[in-house]
């Protein structure tokens, strides 16, 4: 029996699975795809805004601004890059002047610090090639960007370090209460017996909360689609650049991420199907019109590829958090859209410090708050790289040749735990495949160390999730003769 | 009388080359820019002939595939008999460029050769 | 720090031709850096023949042609390092490098030769709509897990893209018992070379679909389908015209980029056009004793222009080595590309550091037929020359004399252009 099972390893689910293992040995992630960070944390803006933008009075806000403040200590301890790099909302004509003070009235309430309205002038001297359509900006220092993925794997790996444990291709069928109190939750393959529960499903947060709770919720999946530049870009935009809402929508944004490269997106496009993560041209040649308005010449050639993201949106339009009505020790982290990134943090300790609470823990005194990331061999110097190679030569065997990622780090990703067991799961861990070439070189190598550290075939070896089979047979085999 | 407009495979220039037929005799080729034009397309209407290159299995090697091709054209009608006979052919490493892995393929008088070198493991 | 006079990027067929011309040149410090666990590049995966027919006056396989040059190489006795990616070069042509059994290492050249190939351009770059399941390969790619490693990619396949290597996985895939249910490209010409139109669409009944893109991909786990619509003059997809290809494999061969971030990282001037460093008659770039041949200057059509140019090249690099490259205050030639003519290799001329002949090689921007490619020496044209027709997957070249530029006194500029008459 698992003192709580959390059932989602998106970054809140890592989040509260982390805080949790500072209480509890006995905690279960329960995640139904092949690996942690494959829904909403794979796909989004990858910054931590400031918090100005939500309404006062709201989960969002207090989440965010608290969020915000934690992020320093969490990528600290838990060794994930994360750059205070501050934001700039551009206005383009002079009547949004006035949503604009708005907003750095709300920010204020909403306890955001340093926050400034600048003229085009100041705006141009931080961002240089801010458009010639900006007249100024409410700038926010504190917002920052950061590794989304990075961010859950550490979540993730510092918890299971702390003894909790995930358990992949889990997708949760029905959950119940017996009469003990014990919530029963099956899944396709076995069931699972806890004390409490924590609903991190992301878009299917509704699904589970509507079978346990009186107060039914609704969520919207929202697609987002993006572009990403290539590092070459790299320079270009140096604050993540907001866009004032128009009466024509809500503008894009331009960003640079903390790996170089540069992100422009999202449109937002409701849709009915949870899992639709397919880009559209229009949406594509959207970002790119748009982006214009706010920053000028742009190397959009340098465009490397594009995704799509989907959101959670709660008809409230809030977060929803805390044990859901009707349903003791069933605690909710649903709805959790923008800005849930950057409240990540806080609502992982929030929920953490409700079930602590609730099950009457105390904090355990072996608890570890460190984790270290794969290691960067460029961070070294030639001397300490030359005995790491020594050591493990692995690591002077580049595999990845655009981010010059060596087989040594490759190998890392996969044997840590949660560990890497598809392509995309070495990419995000490592950036290998992330580059200009998009994996052309590298998926072969990597689909190599994966089948070998795996022990399974290459035909075995996903992309991503069962069924993402990269390679199917031998030539040779017969079959296709 | 007929006439067919070709491109040649001889080399990666591929001159367009014009023949003039009468009921399948050869009245004129024009357009071609050196000798194997010429004799690309008078074989071309009459017997066009391919090379086959593939891969055949090795047992035993550095790698499991080594690439061949056919020591010369056969008739363009028996590639997918050439085909047919490479997969199910088989080497043991090592394997070195020039290796006859199948002699006379597909009774085409022209034997499958290996065009790279697999060291035996 | 090892020094050598002459450090090569990458061994590919470029980079192995340049060191054998080098060698024979008369320079014995050489040094060769590959990333691969074996020489010759990209060759080793081009099982097809249609290599050497200018080099070797036969026709040959990839793996044969480089075994050729792998040979030679040998032959010499001349040095290289596999498994060695190159992660450095500084302006002063320091060369930082990494394997596994030096580590991290650095290497003094006197000159290095930037051979270092080319990339496909993904599928991020083409914007294509839609999901992203497994099962979308660049052709190259897909080339190597089938002819290398022996795997299969797809029974049914569909390719974006008439570059060369989407055309040769066609017939590849066919032969290998694949169904390919066509070839979509975009321009309303074909970016590969007639030939491969012939013997690997044509041959076996494959579709050539000029002027249509993928607009759409399905299947989030594994490609399902795709659909395939027309595109009008600007190539925007004309609605109406989709139609759907179920497949499980699809390959994009749109095109291939000079790699050069190493070359932009140590400041090396590249071309707009070409992706490709900018070189003088010499092969040289803007810095001082770095030349570049082979792809990463420009894409050819055929390896053997790459071993003729990169043969330049390893004796130029000599040439400046052992201090016989003029650096006189000659003024140099503009070589300037217009009118169809996309880009010139070379774009400047040193007159008194060329030899007798000069090889201007060139790619036009669309389909000509019965034009000509026509060079002025200022405003006189001085060579006019008929050709059937230019397209833009093939290279073409015209030869100046040393001597026809010498006799121009106060020659400025020198145009390649194409002209209906």
């Amino acid at each position: 029996m698992y003192d709580v099972i959390i059932i989602g390893a998106g970054v809140i689910g890592c989040a509260v699975a982390r805080e949790m293992s500072r209480y509890s040995d006995r905690v279960l992630i329960l995640e139904k795809n092949e690996d942690v960070c494959t829904g909403t944390t794979k796909a989004n803006s990858a910054i931590i805004h400031s918090g100005y933008d939500a309404k006062n009075g709201t989960l969002k806000a207090k989440f965010n601004v608290k969020g915000n403040r934690m992020m320093d200590r969490i990528a600290y301890e838990l060794d994930v890059p994360f750059e205070r790099i501050g934001s700039l909302t551009v206005y383009t004509e002079e009547e949004q002047l006035v949503k604009l003070k708005e907003l750095y009235q709300r920010g204020m309430n909403n306890g955001v610090e340093g926050l400034r309205i600048l003229s085009r002038a100041e705006t141009e001297a931080l961002e240089p090639n801010i458009s010639d359509k900006v007249k100024g900006a409410l700038y926010a220092p504190t917002a920052g960007i950061i590794c989304p993925f990075k961010l859950c794997y550490a979540y993730a790996e510092n918890a299971c370090e702390n003894g909790a444990r995930f358990l992949m291709n889990q997708k949760v069928g029905n959950i119940f209460r017996s009469e003990d109190g014990l919530w029963h939750i099956a899944t396709e393959t076995d069931e699972f017996v806890a004390q409490a529960v924590v609903n991190a499903a992301g878009v299917y947060s509704d699904e589970l909360n509507n079978l346990v709770s009186s107060r039914k919720i609704r969520i919207t999946p929202r697609r987002g689609d993006y572009l990403l530049l290539d590092r070459a870009a790299k320079g270009h935009v140096r604050h993540t650049v907001f866009q004032m809402p128009t009466a024509l929508g809500k503008g894009v944004l331009v960003t640079p991420t903390v790996h170089g490269n540069t992100i422009i997106g999202p449109t937002a496009v409701d849709m009915i199907d949870k899992e639709n993560t397919a880009t559209t041209a229009e949406a594509l040649s959207e970002i790119l019109s748009k982006s214009s308005d706010s920053i000028k010449d742009l190397p959009t050639r340098q465009v490397i590829t594009s995704f799509a993201g989907i959101r959670a949106v709660e008809d409230q339009h809030d977060f929803i958090l805390g044990e859901a009505e009707g349903a003791s020790s069933f605690f909710n982290c649903a709805g959790i859209q923008s800005p849930g990134l950057s409240a990540a943090p806080a609502i992982g300790e929030y929920t953490a410090g409700l079930i602590r609470e609730k099950l009457s823990l105390s904090e355990k005194e072996n608890f570890n708050p460190y984790r270290k990331d794969i290691l960067d061999p460029s961070a070294l110097s030639l001397e300490e790289r030359n005995e790491l190679i020594r050591e493990n030569p692995a690591y002077g065997r580049i595999v990845c040749r655009c981010e010059s990622i060596s087989e040594g780090e490759i190998i890392d990703a996969i044997r840590r735990t949660p560990g890497a067991v598809s392509l995309d799961g070495v990419k995000r861990r490592v950036r290998a495949g992330m580059g200009r070439c998009q994996g052309g070189f590298c998926s072969p190598k990597v689909m190599e160390i994966l089948a070998r550290e795996r022990g399974c075939a290459l035909e075995e070896v996903n992309k991503s999730s069962e069924g993402s089979y990269i390679v199917r047979g031998r030539t040779k085999d017969g079959e296709n003769g | 009388m007929e006439k067919r407009e070709l491109t040649c495979i001889g080399c990666p220039l591929g001159c367009g080359i014009t023949v003039e037929l009468d009921e399948g005799e050869i009245l004129s080729v024009s357009g071609y820019t050196c000798k194997r034009g010429e004799i690309y397309a008078r074989k071309e209407v009459t017997n066009p002939t391919r090379n086959v290159t593939s891969t055949v299995r090795v047992t035993g090697g550095e790698r499991e595939r080594v690439s061949c091709k056919t020591r010369g054209d056969v008739p363009k009608a028996l590639i997918f008999s050439v085909m047919e006979e490479i997969n199910r052919a088989s080497v043991a490493a090592p394997v070195c460029i020039g290796d006859v892995l199948i002699g006379n393929v597909a009774g085409s008088g022209i034997d499958v050769v290996a065009t790279a070198n697999i060291k035996a493991v | 720090m090892t020094a050598y006079d002459i450090v090569i990027i990458g061994g590919g067929p470029a980079g192995l031709s340049a060191a054998v011309s080098a060698y024979d040149s008369g320079c014995r410090s050489i040094l060769i850096l590959e990333r691969d666990a074996e020489l010759g590049g990209i060759l080793n995966q081009c099982i097809h023949s249609g290599f050497g027919l200018h080099t070797f006056k036969e026709e040959l396989t990839g793996p044969e042609y480089a075994a050729r040059y792998i040979g030679m190489v040998l032959e010499r006795g001349i040095e290289y390092k596999l498994n060695t990616m190159v992660m450095d070069i500084s302006p002063d042509r320091v060369v930082t490098a990494m394997n596994s059994e030096d580590g991290m290492f650095l290497i003094k050249a006197k000159a290095v030769i930037l051979a270092m190939g080319c990339r496909e351009r993904p599928r991020g770059a083409l914007n294509i709509p839609g999901y992203r399941p497994a099962g979308i390969f660049s052709a190259g790619t897909a080339q190597r897990l089938v002819n290398i490693e022996g795997y299969m990619v797809g029974k049914e396949v569909v390719i974006l893209g008439s570059g060369d290597i989407g055309l040769i996985m066609a017939r590849r895939m066919t032969l290998e018992g694949a169904k390919v249910k066509c070839v979509a490209e975009l321009m309303p010409y074909s970016g590969g070379l007639k030939r491969n139109i012939v013997q690997c669409l044509d041959d076996y009944g494959i579709p050539l679909l000029l002027s249509h893109t993928v607009v759409d991909i399905e299947g989030k786990e594994h490609i399902k389908a795709v659909t395939i619509a027309e595109v009008d003059e600007n190539r925007r997809p004309i609605e109406g015209t989709e139609r759907r290809y179920t497949c499980d494999a699809l390959l994009l061969s749109c095109g291939l980029v000079p790699e050069n971030e190493l070359s932009q990282s140590m400041g090396v001037g590249l071309s707009k056009v070409t992706n490709g460093p900018v070189v003088n008659e010499s092969l040289e770039t803007d810095i001082e004793g770095v030349f570049a041949c082979g792809n990463v200057l420009h894409v050819h059509d055929l390896v053997d222009f790459v071993s003729e140019e990169a043969k330049k090249a390893g004796e130029t690099a000599v040439k400046y080595v052992s201090g016989r490259i003029e650096r006189s205050d000659e003024t140099e030639i503009e070589l300037r590309a217009t009118f169809g003519v996309r880009y010139t290799v070379p774009s400047k001329i040193a007159v008194g550091r060329m030899d007798d002949t000069l090889t201007v090689r060139f790619r036009v921007g669309d389909v000509y037929k019965d034009s000509f490619v026509s060079v002025y020496f200022d405003d006189e044209r001085v060579i006019h020359q008929k050709k059937r027709v230019l397209a833009p997957g093939e290279m073409e070249q015209v030869v100046l004399k040393k001597a026809n530029l010498l006799s121009r006194e106060g020659l400025s500029t020198v145009t390649v252009r194409i002209e209906g008459e």
